[in-house]
C-alpha cells in the first residue's frame, strides 16, 4: 500500500547536523494523545446513564480498542517499517480523531454501536499504529540508549492519561454547568461527553500532526556523535544481525517474550482494575473502611504516577544493567511484592501502597523495556513490525486481567462488602502468571543464526521494499 | 556524526527544540499537578 510522496520515508531522511532531540518530543506528541485510552473511565457512568445501559456494555468500548491495538500493531507492523513514521503518525491520527467524531455521532445519535464503531474500532486502529510508530524511529536515533529512547516515548502513553483524566473532567464541567466533578455522585449529561470527544479530536489532530511533521529517520550508518558501536562490549543477547518480523515470529524468543509481556501486563492489570475499591477493601471495618472515596481515588492518581514513572526510570536503567535481567527483578521482585500484599497488606496502608506503587511501575516498565529488548534480540531491521505483532500479549493480558480479577472476586462475594482475603486467591493466581513469565524469561537465549538475514540481502530487500512503496 | 558526504548539511534551531519540548511538556506538568493534588488526600485521610 503506497502512500503519498510527501509522507514517505524518503522525504523525512535527516540530513547531516540534525539534532536527535527533536525526535522525543514528536514521540510524546502522539503518545500523549493515544494514552487517553487510559483515561475512559471518567465518562464511564454517564455514558451508563446516556444509553441507559450496564457498566459491563459501556465497558466494552474500552476492551474493543484495546483488542483492536494489538491487531492493528501486529497487521500494520511491517507497513509502518516499511512507509516510515510520518506515514504512521498521520494513519494513526486520522484514525484516532475518526474514532472520537463517529464516537461523538454515536452519543448524540444514542446509538451505542457506533462508540463501538467509532471509539473501539477505528480509535483502536489508531492506537495501535501510534503506538508503535515511532518506537523503531527512536530506537535507530538512540543506538546508545534504547531503553532511555523507548522509555521516554511509552511514559507519553501513561502520561496520556494523566492529562487527559483531568482535562476531560474540566471540560465537561464547562458544557454541562450542573456537573460538579469536586462533588462525589456528579454525573455529566451525555451532550457533554459528546461535546468532549470533539473538542478531544480537534486537540489531538493538531499535536499528532505537529509530530509528524517534525518527525525524520536517520540516514543509512548515521550513528551519534562519539559513539563507535564496535567500541561497545559485548553483550551476549546484543545483535549486530538483522532479523525479519516473518522470520522473529518462528523464533523460541518471539514467543517467550510474548509470554514474559503476557504475564507482567495480566498481573498489573489486576491491581489497575480494582484500585479503587481494593484498598478500601483491604482496610474495611464491618461496613465501613478506614480508608476514604478521596483517599482511593488518590491511590488510584498515585498509580498512574508510578505507571508513568516506572516506564522511564525502569527502561533507562535496563540500558546499564541489561534487558534480562531487568524483566527478572519486574517479575521475581514483583512475585515477592504481590506475595507481600496478599499477606501483609493489611498491616498498614502505607504498607499496601508501597506494594502496590512498585508493582505498577514494573507493570509501566514491562511495557517500555521490551521495544529495546526486541532489538537487543532481533535487530533494528524491522524492530516495529516485531513488536507490533508482540502487542497481541497486550491484547490478551487485556482480556485476561479483568476476567481474572472479576471472575475471582464474583465467587466471593458482592461489591462493597468483600475484604482482603477475599483478593488472595486473584492475588495468588498472579504470583503464579509472574512465575510463568520469570521462568520464561530465563529461557531466552541469542536468536540461532539460521533466522539472520543475509547481510547483504538484507540491504537489497529494504531498498526494493522502498523502491516499492514509491 | 557519521553521515553520508553528499548531503548538504542542516541546523536545527534551539528555539524549534525548546518549543516542541515545550509543546509536550506543559500538559504534562499540568496532568502531573493535578495527579498529585488528587492523590494527597491519601496521605492527609
Amino acid at each position: 500500500m503506497a502512500v503519498p510522496s510527501f509522507l514517505a520515508r524518503e522525504r523525512i531522511v535527516a540530513r547531516p547536523g540534525f539534532n536527535r532531540w527533536l525526535i522525543p518530543p514528536a514521540a510524546l506528541a502522539v503518545h500523549l494523545c493515544i494514552g487517553q485510552a487510559y483515561a475512559t473511565s471518567v465518562y464511564k457512568n454517564a455514558l451508563v446513564e446516556h444509553f441507559d445501559t450496564s457498566l459491563t456494555a459501556i465497558g466494552i468500548i474500552f476492551s474493543i480498542a484495546i483488542v483492536m491495538l494489538g491487531l492493528s500493531a501486529a497487521a500494520f507492523g511491517t507497513w509502518v517499517d516499511r512507509n516510515g513514521p510520518r506515514a504512521a503518525m498521520v494513519t494513526s491520527a486520522l484514525f484516532w480523531v475518526s474514532g472520537f467524531l463517529v464516537g461523538a455521532l454515536g452519543i448524540y445519535t444514542r446509538q451505542l454501536w457506533l462508540v463501538y464503531l467509532g471509539y473501539g474500532v477505528l480509535g483502536g486502529i489508531g492506537l495501535g499504529i501510534g503506538y508503535i510508530s515511532p518506537v523503531s524511529t527512536l530506537i535507530k536515533w538512540f543506538p546508545d540508549r534504547p531503553g532511555l529512547a523507548t522509555g521516554m516515548a511509552i511514559m507519553g502513553f501513561g502520561g496520556g492519561a494523566l492529562v487527559a483524566a483531568p482535562l476531560s473532567r474540566q471540560l465537561m464541567s464547562f458544557y454541562d454547568p450542573d456537573y460538579d466533578p469536586s462533588v462525589s455522585g456528579s454525573v455529566p449529561d451525555g451532550s457533554a461527553v459528546g461535546a468532549l470527544f470533539l473538542t478531544l479530536a480537534a486537540v489531538y489532530f493538531v499535536y499528532m500532526m505537529f509530530g509528524a511533521l517534525i518527525i525524520r529517520v536517520p540516514a543509512d550508518g548515521w550513528r551519534p556523535a562519539g559513539w563507535d558501536p564496535s567500541m561497545v562490549k559485548q553483550k551476549a543477547l546484543v545483535t549486530t544481525e538483522s532479523v525479519s518480523a516473518r522470520n522473529a515470529i518462528r523464533t523460541p524468543q518471539f514467543w517467550l517474550l510474548w509470554i514474559v509481556l503476557f504475564c507482567n501486563v495480566t498481573a498489573g492489570i489486576g491491581i489497575l482494575e480494582q484500585a479503587a475499591p481494593m484498598i478500601q477493601d483491604f482496610f474495611r471495618r464491618g461496613d465501613t473502611s478506614l480508608v476514604t472515596a478521596a483517599a482511593a481515588a488518590g491511590f488510584v492518581g498515585l498509580l498512574s504516577l508510578f505507571n508513568m514513572g516506572g516506564r522511564f526510570v525502569w527502561s533507562t536503567t535496563s540500558d546499564y544493567i541489561g534487558r534480562k535481567p531487568i524483566y527478572m527483578i519486574y517479575l521475581g521482585l514483583g512475585m515477592l511484592l504481590y506475595v507481600g500484599l496478599a499477606t501483609l497488606g493489611t498491616t498498614a496502608t502505607w504498607l499496601f501502597v508501597v506494594f502496590a506503587a512498585v508493582i505498577i511501575s514494573f507493570y509501566g516498565g514491562g511495557f517500555a523495556t521490551i521495544p529495546a529488548y526486541l532489538r537487543d534480540l532481533f535487530g533494528t531491521y524491522q524492530v516495529g513490525a516485531i513488536h507490533g505483532r508482540l502487542l497481541t500479549a497486550w491484547s490478551a493480558a487485556g482480556v485476561a486481567g479483568p476476567l481474572i480479577i472479576n471472575g475471582v472476586l464474583d465467587t466471593r462475594g458482592t461489591p462493597g462488602q468483600l475484604v482482603a482475603a477475599d483478593y488472595r486467591p486473584a492475588l495468588f493466581i498472579m504470583v503464579g502468571l509472574l512465575a510463568v513469565g520469570f521462568v520464561a524469561n530465563l529461557m531466552v537465549r541469542p536468536v540461532a543464526a539460521k533466522w539472520h538475514e543475509p547481510k547483504r540481502d538484507a540491504a537489497a530487500s529494504r531498498t526494493a521494499e522502498r523502491s516499492a512503496a514509491r | 556524526m557519521t553521515t553520508p558526504p553528499q548531503q548538504q548539511p542542516t541546523h536545527t534551531p534551539v528555539a524549534l527544540i525548546a518549543f516542541a519540548w515545550t509543546l509536550v511538556g506543559i500538559p504534562l506538568v499540568y496532568g502531573l499537578y493535578n495527579t498529585v493534588k488528587a492523590a494527597l488526600p491519601l496521605f492527609t485521610g
